[in-house]
C-alpha cells in the first residue's frame, strides 16, 4: 500500500493480536536484514510495517518484491528467541495515583490489580508516541480501564499506565491520558546508556512489585553505573 | 573553535539537518527542516555538504554575531537581511566578516528560511543527527529553540569560499499566503466515505494558529469517515493527512510522532513538502490529487535544479 511517493505500508489484519504483530515484526526484521539501498527506516506497528525510502535512489520494484517475499515467509514461533525483561514497579500510593480507580473499575482490591497486572508476560507490540515508549499488551479485561477523558498535563518519567488493553511505561515526562498504577525506577530510554532503548517490538515484559524503599534505593543509584548493571540483570533470554 | 553568538533568538529558530532517520521503530521522530528543499539550497550556496546543519528561521529572524569570517546564505522565505545594518541579499551567498552582526528581520513572503554558514552548525549529534526535535527535547541546543546568549559551534569550512553573485532560480516558488499541494490518495482511503477525496479538493483549508512543526491543523471542508475515526495505531509518514473525528484534517510535518491513531486519507507528494513548509498560521492550502508519475516527475525536476546549484558552487 503506497503512502505517498516515499513510503510503503504493508497492512495485516487490523486487530491487537500477538500473531498479527509477530508477522509485522518478522517482516520488519527481514526488510532490515535485506539492507536495500535507499531504505531509510523500517517501522513495525501493531498490525503493519512502514518502509520509508528515498524514491530517487531506491529500486521500487526490488523493494516491493522483497516485501512480497518477506510477507510470504513463515513467521518464526511467536516470541521465539525474543528477550524477556523483568521490570520492577512500585504500585499505588503517590507513584500510582490511579490504582484505586482501576480497582474500582474491576470491582476488586488494589492488591488484586497488582497481582493481575504483574501476573502475566506482556508482548511489546510497537514503540511510538515518544522515544522509547512501548505499547504492551494484552492487559486482562478485568483491569483494562479506559484512558482519562482529559489527559494529565504532566506524567512523571517511569510512570506505568493502563489504557484499555494496553500497558506502557512513560520514558520521559510528557502529557498523558493513561491510568497510572505505579512507577518504575528503570529507564526505558536513556540516551547516555550504551543501549539507549530498553525495549524492542517483539520483546516480552514481566512487571514485578517492589516497595517504596526499594524504589527509592534504586532511583538514588540511577546516576552511577549500578543502574545500567541492574537493568542488564533484569534481562534474560527466554 | 569558532562560534556564532546568539544576540536575539527570533520567533522560533532551531538547528536542523536532514533529520534523524532509522529509529522510528524506537519511537524517535525524524524532525529536520520543514522545507527540505530550501535547507539543501542554502547549504549548496555556501559549499556545505547537503548533510550540514543550518538554522531554520520562522517568521521573525535572529541576530547573530560571528567570531570569524564565514560565507553565509539564506534560502527559502524572503526575509529582511542586514549585516552591521547594511542590507544583504537573500538567495545568494555573501561573506560576513569576523565580529560582524547578521540580523534576520521580518519575512515578506514564505514562512521559513534556512541560514547556512560555511562549515555548518556543529552542535553534538544525537543518534546521528543534529536536528532539533522540540517535543522530545532532542538535538540542536539542548533540544530547544535558540535563546539569547547561546553559542553555536561552527565546523571548519570544507571548501574555499565562493560567493555566488547571481541569484540562482529557487526550486520552490514561494507561496503568497496560499499554496496548492499535490497529494496521492491513501494509505487508508477505505476508512472514508466515497465523497471524502472530492471534499478534500473542493475548497481551501486554512492553517489554524495551533499549528506547529508537528503538523498543520486545517479548517475547511469536513471529511467524513466510513467506519469511525479511531484505528489501531499505525505509522505516520511525512505529509500524510490524518483525520480525527472532527473531520478536519491534520497535515503531518517534520516533527510528527512516529505513529498515530487516526485514519489517513491522502499524502502530500515529496516535491511539495517544502512548499507546504513555507506556509504559516492563517494561510491557506488547496489540495489536488495527482498521479504517481506526476509526483516522481516533480521530484526529479526539483532534484535536477538542486544538483545544478550544487554543481555551480562546487558542493
Amino acid at each position: 500500500m503506497p503512502a505517498g511517493d516515499s513510503a510503503l505500508i504493508v497492512e495485516f489484519e487490523e486487530r491487537i493480536d500477538p500473531a498479527v504483530n509477530a508477522r509485522a515484526v518478522a517482516l520488519a526484521d527481514s526488510i532490515q536484514a535485506a539492507a536495500i539501498a535507499g531504505v531509510r527506516d523500517v517501522v513495525p506497528t501493531y498490525r503493519s510495517v512502514a518502509v520509508y525510502f528515498d524514491p530517487l535512489s531506491t529500486n521500487y520494484d526490488a523493494l516491493v518484491a522483497s516485501l512480497g517475499r518477506g510477507a510470504a515467509r513463515p513467521v518464526p514461533e511467536p516470541a521465539g528467541d525474543r528477550i524477556l525483561i523483568h521490570v520492577p514497579v512500585c504500585y499505588g500510593g503517590e507513584l500510582g495515583p490511579d490504582l484505586a480507580r482501576v480497582a474500582d473499575f474491576g470491582h476488586m482490591s488494589e492488591d488484586d490489580v497488582v497481582a493481575i497486572h504483574s501476573g502475566v508476560n506482556y508482548r511489546v507490540f510497537m514503540l511510538g508516541f515518544v522515544p522509547g515508549f512501548a505499547y504492551m499488551g494484552i492487559v486482562d479485561a478485568r483491569i483494562a480501564a479506559p484512558r482519562h477523558s482529559t489527559p494529565r498535563v504532566r506524567v512523571p518519567r517511569g510512570s506505568v499506565g493502563i489504557a484499555a488493553a494496553q500497558t506502557g511505561i512513560y520514558p520521559t515526562e510528557t502529557p498523558g491520558g493513561w491510568q497510572l498504577i505505579g512507577r518504575t525506577p528503570v529507564k526505558p530510554f536513556d540516551p547516555s546508556r550504551a543501549e539507549p532503548f530498553l525495549l524492542t517490538a517483539g520483546d516480552s515484559v514481566q512487571f514485578y512489585p517492589i516497595d517504596r524503599g526499594e524504589f527509592d534505593r534504586w532511583s538514588s543509584n540511577t546516576e552511577d553505573t549500578k543502574e545500567s548493571k541492574d537493568t542488564m540483570n533484569t534481562i534474560e533470554k527466554k | 573553535m569558532a562560534r556564532l553568538h546568539v544576540i536575539k533568538a527570533g520567533m522560533l529558530t532551531t538547528v536542523q539537518d536532514r533529520g534523524r532517520w532509522g529509529l522510528q521503530s524506537r519511537g524517535v521522530p525524524v524532525a529536520g527542516p520543514m522545507d527540505p528543499c530550501s535547507h539543501r539550497l542554502a547549504n549548496a550556496l555556501v559549499g556545505n555538504d547537503a548533510g550540514a546543519a543550518t538554522l531554520e528561521v520562522t517568521l521573525v529572524g535572529p541576530e547573530l554575531e560571528f567570531d570569524d569570517e564565514r560565507a553565509v546564505a539564506v534560502a527559502g522565505a524572503e526575509f529582511e537581511l542586514a549585516v552591521d545594518g547594511r542590507p544583504a541579499p537573500v538567495g545568494v551567498s555573501f561573506v560576513v566578516a569576523a565580529g560582524s552582526r547578521l540580523r534576520v528581520g521580518h519575512r515578506s513572503r514564505g514562512a521559513r528560511a534556512y541560514l547556512a554558514i560555511s562549515g555548518g552548525v556543529t552542535v553534538p549529534m544525537v543518534f546521528g543527527s543534529r536536528a532539533t526535535h522540540l517535543v522530545s527535547v532532542m538535538g540542536g541546543i539542548e533540544g530547544r529553540a535558540l535563546k539569547p546568549g547561546d553559542e553555536l559551534p561552527l565546523g571548519v569550512p570544507m571548501r574555499p569560499r565562493r560567493s555566488s553573485r547571481i541569484p540562482l532560480p529557487s526550486p520552490i516558488v514561494l507561496p503568497d499566503g496560499h499554496a496548492t499541494i499535490r497529494v496521492l490518495p491513501g494509505p487508508q482511503q477505505e476508512y472514508f466515505s466515497s465523497g471524502a477525496l472530492d471534499a478534500l479538493q473542493s475548497a481551501r483549508y486554512k492553517i489554524a494558529t495551533s499549528s506547529d512543526r508537528m503538523g498543520f491543523r486545517l479548517e475547511g471542508p469536513r471529511l467524513t469517515h466510513a467506519r469511525g475515526a479511531d484505528i489501531i495505531s499505525d505509522a505516520t509518514p511525512l505529509g500524510v493527512l490524518q483525520v480525527p473525528a472532527s473531520g478536519q484534517p491534520i497535515l503531518l510535518m517534520a516533527d510528527r510522532q512516529t505513529t498515530g491513531g487516526y485514519p489517513t486519507i491522502a499524502t502530500a507528494i515529496s516535491a511539495d513538502i517544502g512548499l507546504a513548509g513555507q506556509l504559516g498560521p492563517g494561510e491557506t492550502i488547496s489540495f489536488v490529487v495527482c498521479s504517481h508519475q506526476e509526483a516522481m516527475a516533480a521530484l526529479i525536476a526539483q532534484e535536477r535544479a538542486l544538483m545544478a546549484v550544487e554543481a555551480s558552487t562546487g558542493s
